[in-house]
């Protein structure tokens, strides 16, 4: 299968990243190439196969539902790029 | 004193336990060499007030007992370190400043180390080449011209132009294993889950392991004690005693059976790679151990299948950075959803991009069977390979790299042969095993090549054996002429 340019826009609007219209050529051409690799996967039959889940040999363990720490907003808010005593500030989404 | 910063880390921590140099000095030592080599350019932040504190502390109260006794150590730029920024190579953290600490650098200053400084990497561990980075390429101390490998590129040149006693990074495809084989050092990725991986900036969760390179196999040993061991933070951290890898370090391997996997001799391979691998069975069948032919049928399939898995975790994993949090936020954007597209845009690199929408297409909607659900079946297949082959084998060699360090830019515009690099370490992460990269010779550039050694889920202790008797028995010997200072 092949990745056209209206195709490469529409998943970089997905992943939320704006690409311009000069660089969408050179994507379209990288993509293509590393799809051309990736597809090479296609020569094998994996009808009886069970998709891997996990490498580990264990189960994900479970903890009790207890709070181990908080009280630390300042620690959390202290790399927002924009400053506010008490929230992280987005550009206005309600009119 | 001869040059101290010369010697491996074990010699180091034998002088400061006698007393031979303080904790101060041997920290001086090391900034002067790091200030005299910034056309390097490994480190992204130096810490040396800090460190020189810490040396001091160490100086006026001692404690000999631990692995690592006032030992400075400069880390890969992925991993968060408390009140020291943390880039990850990317522009979209350039102003990121951790308040925690990773649970493998708390580990080693645990155990009596310090913080020299934080080394540069391919943007987000994305690259085999260091080329990467928002912060510029780092040179191989071995040619000024060479790429030092990557993703751990800062790390294996500091280590290798004595910058660091030994260093730490992390190997998602062979981000520290071809790197160490470009630098002529050892790297060792650890079994997936023996080494924490909170507090490291997050690529692709299922094949992350962060692991130790050296100048020797000893070093190796103490490194891996020290940074490793349970974390409860870790939900895939393995539960389990802790070993003491130094101590019992044993160069006697007679008996050991080694598989040689046919799958791994692969077409264009330079000779000298080749001829390296030979050199280093005839090593190992003359210390005692058994050669047996093996075949990992899968292997041309590891490289596929690993790009489809790390952009897929990849693409999951960095949709944390929005510019809403923290880090790198666009100063365009009039709502919401342009501000993220903006930043985003503006904050990753191109590789990252380009690996951001893979991961996003084969997740997306009508596709996800068609790629990441068989990328998992054939890693099921590439797992049971290695599988099958443990039942008869103790370990496996092969060559870590299909070629020595490139030169700067010759592979830039070429994904898929950047991707071809990792072609002998990716099987390892996929299938979440331990493997080490030991130099064994040097090309007929003179540039070094290393070999690989493959060992079972946390069979760490016989891989480093097998590499202790190699390593007493090979003769390489790093000849880096100081041409930078």
């Amino acid at each position: 299968m092949s990745l056209d340019k209206e195709k490469i826009k529409h998943v970089a609007k997905l992943a939320r990243i704006s690409v311009d219209d000069a660089k969408v050529e050179s994507l379209t051409k990288d993509l293509n190439s590393i799809f051309k690799f990736i597809e090479q996967l296609n020569e094998l039959n994996t009808d009886k196969v069970e998709p891997l889940t996990s490498i580990l040999n264990q189960s994900l363990r479970s903890r009790k539902d207890e709070i181990s720490d908080g009280k630390i907003r300042e620690k959390v808010l202290k790399n927002s790029p924009k400053e506010n005593e008490e929230f992280f500030v987005v550009p206005k989404v309600v009119e | 004193m001869a040059d101290i910063t010369n010697q491996s880390l074990n010699e180091i921590i034998e002088n400061v336990k006698t007393k031979k140099v303080s904790s101060t000095d041997l920290t001086k030592a090391y900034i002067k060499n790091i200030e005299s080599a910034k056309k390097l350019n490994a480190f992204v932040t130096t810490t040396f007030d800090q460190a020189l504190d810490k040396a001091k502390q160490f100086d006026n109260k001692p404690n000999f007992d631990q692995l690592l006794p006032g030992i400075p150590l400069a880390v890969k730029d992925l991993f968060c370190t408390e009140n020291t920024k943390t880039t990850a190579g990317s522009n979209i953290l350039n102003n990121f400043i951790p308040s925690y600490e990773s649970t493998v650098t708390k580990n080693l200053w645990n155990n009596g180390s310090f913080l020299l400084g934080k080394l540069n990497c391919d943007e987000f561990a994305m690259g085999s080449s260091n080329e990467t980075s928002h912060y510029g390429n780092v040179i191989n101390p071995v040619g000024d011209q060479l790429v030092p490998g990557g993703s751990s590129g800062g790390s294996s040149s500091a280590l290798a132009a004595d910058l660091t006693p030994a260093t730490i990074g992390t190997d998602t495809g062979g981000s520290i294993r071809q790197p160490a084989s470009f630098t002529g050092t050892v790297g060792l990725k650890p079994t997936y889950g023996l080494c924490s991986r909170w507090g490291i900036v997050a690529f692709a969760s299922s094949l992350d392991q962060a692991g130790p390179m050296t100048k020797t196999i000893k070093d190796c040993a103490i490194m891996l004690e020290s940074m490793s061991g349970f974390d409860d933070k870790d939900s895939t951290s393995i539960n389990k005693k802790k070993e003491q890898y130094s101590k019992n370090l044993k160069d006697n391997i007679k008996g050991l059976k080694i598989g040689i996997p046919k799958e791994y001799r692969v077409d264009n391979m330079p000779k000298e790679v080749d001829e390296l691998w030979e050199k280093g069975k005839k090593i190992l069948k003359d210390l005692g151990a058994q050669l047996i032919d093996i075949s990992l049928p899968h292997t041309k399939y590891a490289l596929p299948t690993y790009y489809i898995v790390a952009p897929a975790e990849a693409s999951s994993n960095l949709a944390r950075y929005d510019g809403v949090r923290y880090g790198y936020r666009s100063k365009q954007g009039k709502d919401l959803i342009e501000m993220y597209e903006k930043t985003r845009s503006e904050g990753f690199g191109d590789e990252v991009k380009r690996r951001i929408l893979i991961g996003t297409y084969v997740l997306s909607s009508g596709y996800y069977d068609a790629y990441y659900l068989k990328a998992q079946k054939v890693r099921q297949l590439i797992k049971k390979d290695f599988d099958d082959s443990f039942t008869k084998i103790d370990a496996i060699l092969t060559p870590s790299t299909p070629s020595s360090a490139f030169k700067i830019g010759e592979k830039t515009n070429d994904p898929v042969s950047m991707y071809l690099n990792d072609i002998f370490t990716v099987p390892v992460n996929l299938a979440g095993l331990p493997a080490l990269s030991m130099p064994a010779g040097v090309d007929k550039q003179g540039y070094p090549l290393g070999l690989q050694l493959i060992g079972k889920a946390l069979d760490e202790q016989k891989i480093l054996n097998i590499g202790y008797a190699f390593e007493k028995n090979c003769g390489f010997k790093n000849e880096i002429k100081k041409w930078w200072s």
